[in-house]
């Protein structure tokens, strides 16, 4: 495994009692995309959410074990600091509908109160919208709201404001699900560009978007890490059966 | 064989469209009658000098109701003031908190309140201020009001904030926004029409109570604007003027009716407005 | 990307093919001009090379039916790779043949002038480098024409052969390097057909029709 930017160790993971993510240990390489491939209810959205934090906001959860950001124990800092190394873009296009473009790119920041000099918002807004690949369509409309735009472009949105937080590391729960094919051939391009620069960790349930776009992939079932390797490998000369299983269709 | 039977139905169907027609005109009929009575008798009264001008003497002829406008602005303020932040903070609380014991109990302390009666919350205002204070006060007014108006504006909240998707909140959690600020500065402005209407609707209801205001701001003759004093409202002017044995007194008072009667409608109109108009899509 | 990695594969094919041709060349310059220095390099580095490129690009061509999914011409392009990574490593291994027939033969004397062998080795190299030529060009034309021209090699060979046993028959001694150079003259012909084949690949690949084993697709 090349240089790891993301580690948990043996990580388990509850829902009001039940466990649902059994002692994963895995590595995410740094400026690659990984993806986490898996059947309904094995567990992937579960432990991305471990990754950054989010899990325990659910009432009844529960996370044991650990997480590492390179050297930082995930698990004994306060949970917004690690969700703000950590970006995060969901299934749904999420923008804040109350917020411009403008706002929505830069909420990380104001959200938080964090100061920033003058012109500087303007700076990261612009930088963040060109990384999400969005800049050219909407930089004379940065003040409309963002509800407005389509799909496609509302997750670039979301992209963006995650990218404007300069974080190491973007987790993406199947970011392409609720959108057309079009939009989600965009993004899978944007994706493949986007990891020069920051380490990607992608959940997706499409077998075909795993191989087009990761480098590392995971395969999940029932809460287990069943297999871990380059893609390449995984999908040429899987391991172990459940995943050949999988990969051929015979569950998922 | 079936040419009959379809036009026995079709009749009977024009039957009770008509009959729906009917009575649901029916059920409208008296809102115009009240309107039209009113306004007929009230609009011949007002005019610019009605509405700036004071009671005068008793026995005199002339005057107006700036003292009654006046007060009832003031009283509705003060309501407005007590029962805006309690009753935000208690409808973000329920909205938020949903299973809780103390969400139960706090659902069921509104409904209770809501299904009280005006007149024993005028009494309760007036044993916990004006005996306390020893006078009647604006102040103890518009206790009474808030406590009537808090319930709306706690339910109002609660379902409004209740209707921002789970997936807003998730997106700032997921910037790194503590709790507390998600609330204040995403899930409120995302609720924020919601909440002006249910404040709107409760300054439309409590605009015209009368009985808790006749022990607690009692009136007043005279133009007050401290909070510290009794003080004239629209229900109260409407109320004492009516039973008075004066001709031009009880005109007076079908005035102050139209101005009631428009300062509800218009709150319930504008309420209406901000939740079509002000669109938040999620 | 998919892209990318079709032009990766498209690379390492036309070196596989320039290499191919090479080793063919090589192996008759080798026996006309006598060089036995150029065919030993023939049989060690030239071959091992040829080989480890075929490997490789069945490698990238599962890779990239495993991860992309490849369709119409992008799915016709790489089975094509498949196929001529193959054919060109045959074309190697008749080649390598000829150059170890062309090592006896050049220790000896020569059993008759070579004329028609050099002939035949040319029309041969013409199809081959034609073959590939279409390949790069797209022209399913010029691979049309490889097909009918194959005939003409296997008259240069029955003819060769016919000559040969004449002299076979007529002296005992002359059997061993008569062999061989039949050996040589099998080889080519070998590698003219192979060439077809390439041909017929590229055909299927423009224009998606087969025209294997005498079966027509008409357009």
């Amino acid at each position: 495994m090349e240089n790891p930017i993301l580690r948990t160790e043996n990580l388990n993971a509850y829902y009001a009692g039940q466990l649902a993510l059994k002692g994963v240990t895995m590595a995410v390489p740094e400026k690659r995309l990984t993806a986490i491939m898996g059947p309904s209810g094995c567990g992937k959205s579960t432990l991305i959410r471990c990754l950054n934090r989010m899990h325990e906001l659910i009432p009844g959860a529960r996370v044991e074990n650990k997480v590492f950001l390179k050297d930082k124990d995930l698990y004994t800092m306060e949970p917004t600091e690690v969700r703000r190394m950590i970006g995060m873009v969901f299934q749904r296009p999420n923008p804040f509908p109350t917020m411009s473009i403008f706002e929505n790119a830069i909420a990380g920041y104001t959200l938080n109160s964090i100061r920033m000099k003058r012109g500087e918002a303007d700076r990261i807004v612009e930088e963040s919208l060109r990384k999400a690949a969005l800049w050219e369509e909407v930089k004379d409309h940065l003040h409309k709201k963002g509800t407005f735009l389509s799909g496609g472009q509302q997750q670039r949105l979301c992209i963006a404001r995650a990218l404007a937080m300069n974080p190491e590391i973007i987790l993406l729960d199947e970011p392409t699900s609720a959108l057309d094919p079009k939009a989600t051939a965009f993004i899978e391009e944007l994706m493949e560009e986007l990891k020069k620069s920051v380490s990607i960790c992608l959940v997706t349930h499409n077998i075909a978007q795993a191989s087009r776009v990761s480098d590392y992939t995971a395969f999940m079932y029932l809460g287990e890490l069943v297999e871990y390797n380059t893609t390449e490998k995984i999908f040429t000369v899987p391991q172990d059966k459940r995943t050949e299983e999988y990969l051929v269709g015979k569950f998922g | 064989m079936r040419a009959p039977k379809l036009h026995r139905r079709l009749f009977v169907n024009g039957l009770f469209r008509a009959g729906i027609y009917g009575l649901a005109f029916g059920a409208l009929l008296p809102l115009f009658l009240i309107l039209f009575d009113v306004f007929r008798k009230g609009l011949p009264v007002i005019d610019w000098n009605f509405l700036v001008s004071m009671p005068r003497a008793t026995g005199e002829t002339g005057g107006g109701i700036a003292n009654a406008i006046v007060g009832s602005l003031m009283l509705i303020g003060l309501a407005a003031a007590m029962a805006v932040p309690l009753g935000v903070a208690a409808g973000v609380y329920l909205s938020e908190a949903r299973k809780s014991r103390l969400a139960y109990f706090t659902r069921l302390a509104v409904d209770v309140l809501q299904g009280m009666p005006s007149v024993v919350i005028g009494i309760i205002a007036y044993l916990w201020l004006v005996r306390v204070m020893g006078k009647f006060t604006a102040l103890s007014g518009g206790l009474a009001l808030g406590l009537m108006m808090l319930p709306l504006v706690v339910r109002g909240t609660e379902e409004v904030l209740k209707l921002v998707p789970a997936h807003i909140k998730e997106a700032s959690l997921a910037l790194g926004v503590p709790h507390y600020r998600t609330v204040l500065r995403v899930i409120i402005p995302c609720g924020l029409p919601g909440i002006i209407s249910a404040v709107l609707l409760g300054v439309s209801r409590i605009a015209g109570e009368t009985a808790p205001l006749l022990f607690t701001a009692f009136g007043n003759r005279f133009l007050e604007f401290s909070p510290l004093k009794p003080v004239g409202s629209l229900p109260l002017t409407i109320f004492t003027y009516a039973m008075s044995p004066y001709q031009d007194l009880q005109a007076q008072a079908w005035g102050a009716s139209v101005v009631l009667i428009v300062l509800v409608l218009a709150t319930n109109i504008i309420s209406r407005v901000v939740i079509t108009r002000w669109k938040i899509q999620f | 990307m998919l892209a990318e990695k079709i032009r990766e594969m498209r690379e390492r094919l036309m070196e596989q093919a320039n290499l191919a041709e090479e080793m063919i060349d090589q192996s008759i310059r080798g026996l006309e001009e006598q060089d036995g220095r150029l065919l030993r390099e023939l049989l060690t580095v030239s071959e091992a090379r040829l080989n480890e490129l075929e490997i490789e690009i069945g490698e990238q061509c599962a890779t990239i039916i495993a991860l992309h999914e490849p369709r119409a011409r992008d799915l016709r392009l790489v089975l094509l790779a498949l196929r001529m990574a193959t054919d060109l490593e045959r074309i190697g291994d008749h080649a390598v043949n000829l150059a170890q027939s062309a090592l006896f033969l050049i220790e000896r004397p020569p059993v008759k002038p070579l004329v028609d062998i050099p002939n035949m080795a040319a029309e041969a190299r013409a199809m081959l480098r034609d073959s590939i030529t279409s390949f790069i060009r797209e022209d399913a034309a010029l691979a049309e024409g490889i097909l009918t021209r194959d005939d003409r090699i296997d008259e240069y060979r029955d003819q060769i052969y016919r000559e040969l046993i004449t002299y076979m028959v007529s002296d005992a001694t002359t059997i061993e390097r008569a062999l061989h150079l039949m050996r040589v003259t099998a080889n080519l012909e070998r590698a003219a057909d192979l060439s077809t084949n390439i041909a017929e690949n590229v055909i299927y690949l423009v224009q998606g029709r087969v025209v294997k084993h005498g079966h027509r697709d008409e357009p």
